[in-house]
């Protein structure tokens, strides 16, 4: 087997084998109920997820994203309170915001030379502060259309659903696979976690690239924010805080490489799902505590980086002896 | 008549950097199915020449001519589409792409708004076959030899550019039988009609493919002349600028046989890396290390300075046992080191000349005991004086040398130690002719001093002046040890060839 | 020695100008601000408040200036000191002397970097990546020890660190001053300021010039994962209590800024410790002074978001050779040594 599927492969399998131990011991969490959840449940992190993979394919690393989904929820709920609009337009208004904003922090990140690590978090803490300054209570979004849209849903054989939400998840899971292998800018960005300045003498466009990245995770924050406003009903300048960090573990126990170039946006969807299965087990454990969660991820994230590495050393063995 | 085959001329070409004048108004022309060699020293602006026809620097004066008409690139890109395609020393191509991908990175064939994958691979493979490469595109390109991806790099350039081709230093890092096949190539695209330019340090390549050689220095053009016309001797005067050098410091007399034997390796080897070798280094004695790339000759450097621990056999010194487990521990026993990738292994970029020229003494004495600062200066004015580093002054960052003088600094590193053991690898490799003699003179004065030394180097002429035995390697092995009067460049050549029958990327 | 002391003073000069001016923009919003008051042997004032708030990242700085210097980064210093409080509090809790408990949390935060050294040093992982395992995990941990409750103590000998007085200062300051000196002075009066700077440079080069890398690296990581403890423990003692969801929280971020600020390279490199205290004291001051002059606190965040960009905009590559172009293009030509292939 082609090593550069290892990780996604062991990423699955980790799954399976997890979601098989949960099984054996809840038997009641072999449920399109249980899984209809877990879609529900993470899909504000999936989708922002997806954006930070982008990011780190291409040799970056994006720490706005908890801030703008956090300020994302603040601007809807004050719009929405404020003003009559309809919450399509405002949805249309904040999108619009987050991708400029992650377009401007590609700008300065291209233009000035400067490491992404920095610029993402000068963004975060201008997005959250942006969100402070705008309101620092939580405030309710009481809009009828929220509750149509809250109600939407596919019913599963057995009871589970597919909300509006988490089928939205799926959704820009599915597109963020053909952007990422099927378009020039995928293409793009794998060239450039290969190498940026080999990438440029090959003709990438840099610039236009990066730029293009953050602002699709800049986009795909504002989405996850929508999304998230919805799964609460509120926006609140202090939510979210720290979920750039799941998103980047999901991405990196999905098997793609932090240092960048290679990884799926698939194996993404799979890290996102080892983690709700985490947190699902755990509740229905119900003696267990929270704080294992984050314990648990950092194993996993350990064991990944581990695997990683050990097929970078087992790979570059094999050419030296080629 | 010219006019009608010349694909490229670029005329009265000025290139100002802030402070020099890099070049100063260049006439350079390339036919069509020609291989032209562009050489000088480094520093004399060939570089510098390739940049401005391949758009990477914006050129302050001249014309550039393309098929007739004036072009002005303003970058790598819009060059490549206007017919100019680059092969540089380090293959530019992404490691973490497929060969296709790699071959159609911004020109995917698309099929409903969406890549094509398949019809990607299959005109990947199409394109290869020319090159008579018959390999698996859907592999990542890491997965193939150096040599390979060159190629790969090299169809890459003739299918974007197809007009003129520059191969700058394309041969630095592959054995001969590479090279061999690269040439193959390069022949078959000149009778294809491509202008080929041609930039290598190997004079001997210069004269095994180019047609026309021309020769800079000092950012001004010396001449063009056509190779078959050009002696050798005359070649290297137009580079220098000197009317009588000899090539390399000429005929020897009697080299030092050294005195009695002080360094002895008994059966000293690593699994992988360099099979298990006896040696003998005797005191004042050069010993040189000869074999092609990937031969073994760094692994032999590598494994006697402890960067990489030996796993079989004793090391001794004057009959004591010598502790050669890690680089500390053999420059606790006196042992120095000059890698072969400068850049990479050797110098500190940002730190000064005189903090790269105290730390192998300084790492040596530990650090709670400092040299003090007036002793670093000292030390460094002694080193700038005794090898002729040039630098404004010893608190400029090393990166800001020259190749030659970075060498030097190193070389100063080392010499700083008090070193009885010293290996080289490749010290005059891409550096200019000048600091070249300085430092085989160094070489010949250290021994004279004393010093045992090895240095690997792939210039055989130059091993054969300093070198009173010469250790040649083959397929990481230590397969000959050439004395006395067999120590010549065809005793090398031959030693090197005696079974190279198989020799594999 | 008088040259020596110039590039100090030309290296800080750029973090001191920008702490006067932001103090004295904060002293015009607030008239009060410089005055210091003498009360039970202890001084009182804004600017001993902005050391004493500052105490924690200015800390965090020491160490994190050292990683990064060496190429690196410490993303869980924060997560480390929500463990070492933790561990402190339960330590005197459970009936251990302050001694005592004080030599079991700098031990956990030297054991803290030291996991964290041997995966940068000897399993060679990316510094970011091998950092973030403990910065995900480690406020579990530090809820494991808590069992998620907030630890309280009243043990008067470790509160003293949180808010009492030595030579008229807060007792913090002079934890912060103290180790801050004497790490200065141990890089900078032995060599290692200069085998870390060789190491952060060019890690291979200086291998191969016997600098025993691997060992500074995870000292290097050791003093950050100590310096974390130090922080923790003031952090715990400052709210008699452990908490481990909010004790330094972030402030792995603000102690980067602090080194950033501060002028040395996230590439490694030279570094300067007084610079990144100075960073730090920044940081503190737009904080403090964004309170004092009473804008909303909302706007803290902004404010720090600008001044980052500013900083970069100033270190920026692109900007500096545009300086380095206008002041080239005013001194005398100089021949250049040529093209550095």
């Amino acid at each position: 087997m082609n090593p550069r599927y290892l990780p996604l492969t062991a990423t699955i399998a980790i799954f399976l084998i997890a979601y098989a131990v949960c099984i054996a011991q809840y038997p009641n969490m072999l449920s399109t109920r249980v899984i209809g959840n877990l879609l529900t449940d993470n899909a504000f992190l999936g989708i922002a997820a997806v954006g930070m993979t982008f990011v780190i394919l291409s040799g970056g690393i994006d720490l706005s994203i908890g801030a703008v989904i956090a300020f994302t929820g603040v601007f809807l709920a004050v719009l929405l309170q404020a003003t009559s609009i309809h919450p399509l337009v405002a949805f249309v208004l904040a999108l619009a915001i987050t991708t400029a904003f992650g377009a401007l922090m590609g700008a300065i990140i291209h233009h000035l030379e400067m490491p992404p690590f920095i610029v993402t978090l000068a963004g975060m803490f201008l997005a959250r502060g942006m969100a402070f300054v705008l309101s620092i209570d939580s405030i309710p979004i009481k809009h009828p259309f929220y509750a149509t849209l809250k109600s939407a849903y596919y019913k599963l054989p057995g009871g589970g659903r597919i909300t509006l939400i988490g089928g939205l998840m799926l959704l820009v899971f599915a597109l963020g696979i053909l952007i990422a292998h099927r378009t020039r800018f995928g293409a793009n960005v794998y060239a450039l976690g290969g190498g940026a300045p080999t990438a440029r003498l090959m003709g990438v466009p840099i610039g236009r690239t990066t730029i293009g990245i953050y602002a699709l995770s800049g986009f795909l924050a504002g989405l996850s924010g929508i999304v998230f406003s919805l799964y609460t009903s509120a926006g609140y300048s202090l939510a979210t805080v720290g979920v750039e960090l799941d998103a980047i573990a999901a991405v990196v126990i999905g098997g793609t490489l932090l240092t960048g170039g290679s990884g799926f946006i698939a194996g993404t969807l799979v890290g996102i799902l080892i983690q709700g299965l985490i947190q699902t087990y755990i509740t229905f454990d119900g003696s267990l505590s929270s704080w294992w969660t984050k314990i648990l991820i950092g194993l996993l994230l350990f064991a990944f980086i581990l695997l990683q590495k050990g097929l970078i050393l087992v790979t570059d063995r094999r050419r030296r002896h080629a | 008549m010219q006019a009608s085959t010349s694909i490229l001329s670029a005329t009265a070409i000025d290139k100002i950097f802030p402070g020099a004048r890099a070049l100063d108004g260049v006439d350079f022309s390339l036919q069509r199915g020609e291989v032209h060699a562009l050489l000088g020293e480094n520093g004399a602006g060939k570089s510098t020449l390739v940049k401005c026809l391949t758009g990477a620097y914006r050129r302050d004066g001249g014309r550039i001519l393309l098929d007739g008409a004036d072009v002005d690139p303003q970058s790598t890109l819009e060059a490549q589409n206007l017919g100019i395609g680059t092969v540089y020393q380090e293959v530019n191509l992404l490691p973490n792409l497929t060969v296709a991908e790699n071959l159609f990175l911004g020109r995917q064939p698309k099929r409903f708004g969406f890549i094509d994958s398949r019809e990607m691979n299959r005109r990947a493979k199409a394109l290869l076959a020319e090159y008579d490469l018959d390999i698996d595109v859907t592999a990542e390109l890491a997965a193939y030899s150096v040599a390979v991806q060159q190629v790969i790099a090299i169809a890459r350039a003739v299918d974007l550019s197809g007009k003129v081709l520059i191969l700058d230093e394309p041969t630095a890092s592959l054995d001969a039988h590479e090279v061999a096949m690269l040439f193959r190539i390069v022949r078959r695209l000149k009778e294809r009609g491509l202008g080929i330019i041609f930039i290598t340090h190997f004079l001997e390549q210069v004269y095994d493919i180019s047609d026309r050689i021309t020769v800079l220095r000092n950012g001004k053009l010396v001449g063009t002349r056509a190779t078959a016309d050009l002696p050798r001797r005359d070649l290297i005067a137009m580079m220098l600028g000197r009317e009588l050098v000899q090539e390399v410091a000429a005929e020897h007399g009697a080299k030092g046989e050294g005195g009695e034997v002080r360094f002895r390796f008994r059966n000293f080897g690593r699994k992988g890396h360099i099979q298990a070798f006896d040696l003998d280094v005797r005191r004042g004695e050069v010993v040189g290390v000869a074999g092609l790339l990937g031969s073994g000759r760094t692994e032999t450097a590598e494994i006697m300075f402890g960067a990489e621990r030996a796993d079989s056999g004793t090391a001794e010194a004057d009959g004591r046992a010598l502790d050669l487990s890690s680089p500390r521990s053999a420059i606790r026993e006196k042992f120095g080191f000059c890698p072969e990738d400068r850049k990479v292994d050797g110098i500190i970029g940002d730190l000064s000349v005189r903090e790269n020229i105290a730390l192998a003494l300084q790492a040596r004495r530990g650090w709670a005991r400092p040299i003090s600062r007036s002793e670093q200066d000292r030390l460094a004015d002694e080193y700038i004086r005794a090898l002729d580093i040039r630098t404004s002054d010893r608190e400029k960052p090393i990166k800001l040398l020259s190749g030659g003088n970075q060498q030097k600094a190193i070389l100063a590193r080392w010499l700083a130690t008090n070193p009885d053991f010293l290996i080289l690898d490749e010290p005059t490799r891409g550096i200019d002719v000048g600091a070249h003699a300085e430092i085989i003179r160094l070489i010949e004065s250290l021994c004279e001093k004393g010093m045992s030394l090895i240095v690997i180097s792939s210039e055989l002429e130059e091993l054969v002046a300093y070198s009173s035995r010469v250790i040649v390697l083959r397929d990481r092995a230590h397969v000959a040890e050439l004395v006395g009067n067999q120590v010549t460049t065809d005793g090398i050549v031959e030693a090197i060839a005696a079974s190279a029958g198989r020799v594999d990327a | 020695m008088s040259t020596t002391l110039k590039a100090y003073a030309v290296r800080l000069f750029p973090q001191v100008a920008a702490l006067a001016v932001i103090l004295l923009m904060v002293s015009i919003a607030f008239p009060g601000f410089f005055k210091l008051e003498m009360q039970n042997g202890r001084l009182y004032g804004s600017l001993i408040d902005i050391l004493n708030r500052g105490a924690p990242v200015a800390l965090l700085a020491i160490g994190m200036t050292v990683v990064i210097a060496t190429k690196g980064i410490d993303l869980s210093v924060g997560a480390v000191m929500a463990i070492c409080g933790a561990v402190a509090a339960a330590a005197i809790t459970s009936g251990h002397s302050l001694a005592m408990t004080l030599l079991i949390t700098l031990g956990t935060g030297i054991l803290c970097g030291l996991w964290n050294g041997i995966l940068v040093a000897v399993l060679d992982i990316q510094p970011i990546i091998a950092t973030l395992v403990l910065m995900v995990a480690g406020r579990g941990i530090a809820q494991l020890i808590t069992e998620g409750a907030i630890l309280t103590f009243n043990d008067a000998g470790l509160i003293f660190i949180g808010s009492g007085a030595l030579f008229g200062l807060p007792m913090p300051v002079v934890i912060w001053l103290a180790f801050g000196l004497l790490v200065a002075l141990l890089v900078r009066r032995t060599a290692l300021g200069m085998l870390i700077e060789a190491l952060g440079v060019n890690r291979r080069a200086s291998m191969l010039s016997g600098v025993s890398t691997g060992v500074l690296l995870i000292a290097a990581y050791v003093l950050s994962g100590l310096c974390a403890a130090l922080a923790g423990i003031i952090a715990a003692a400052d709210i008699r209590g452990a908490d481990a969801n909010n004790a330094g929280l972030w402030l792995e971020l603000d102690a980067i800024l602090a080194v950033v600020v501060g002028g040395t390279s996230l590439l490694g490199g030279r570094f300067s410790i007084a610079a990144s205290l100075i960073g730090a004291l920044i940081i503190q001051s737009v904080n403090t002074g964004i309170l004092l002059s009473g804008f909303p606190p909302e706007f803290n965040l902004i404010i720090k978001a600008a001044i980052i960009v500013l900083i970069l905009v100033i270190q920026s590559p692109r900007a500096q050779s545009a300086f380095v172009f206008l002041s080239r293009a005013r001194a005398p030509v100089k021949k250049t040594a040529g093209e550095a292939k």
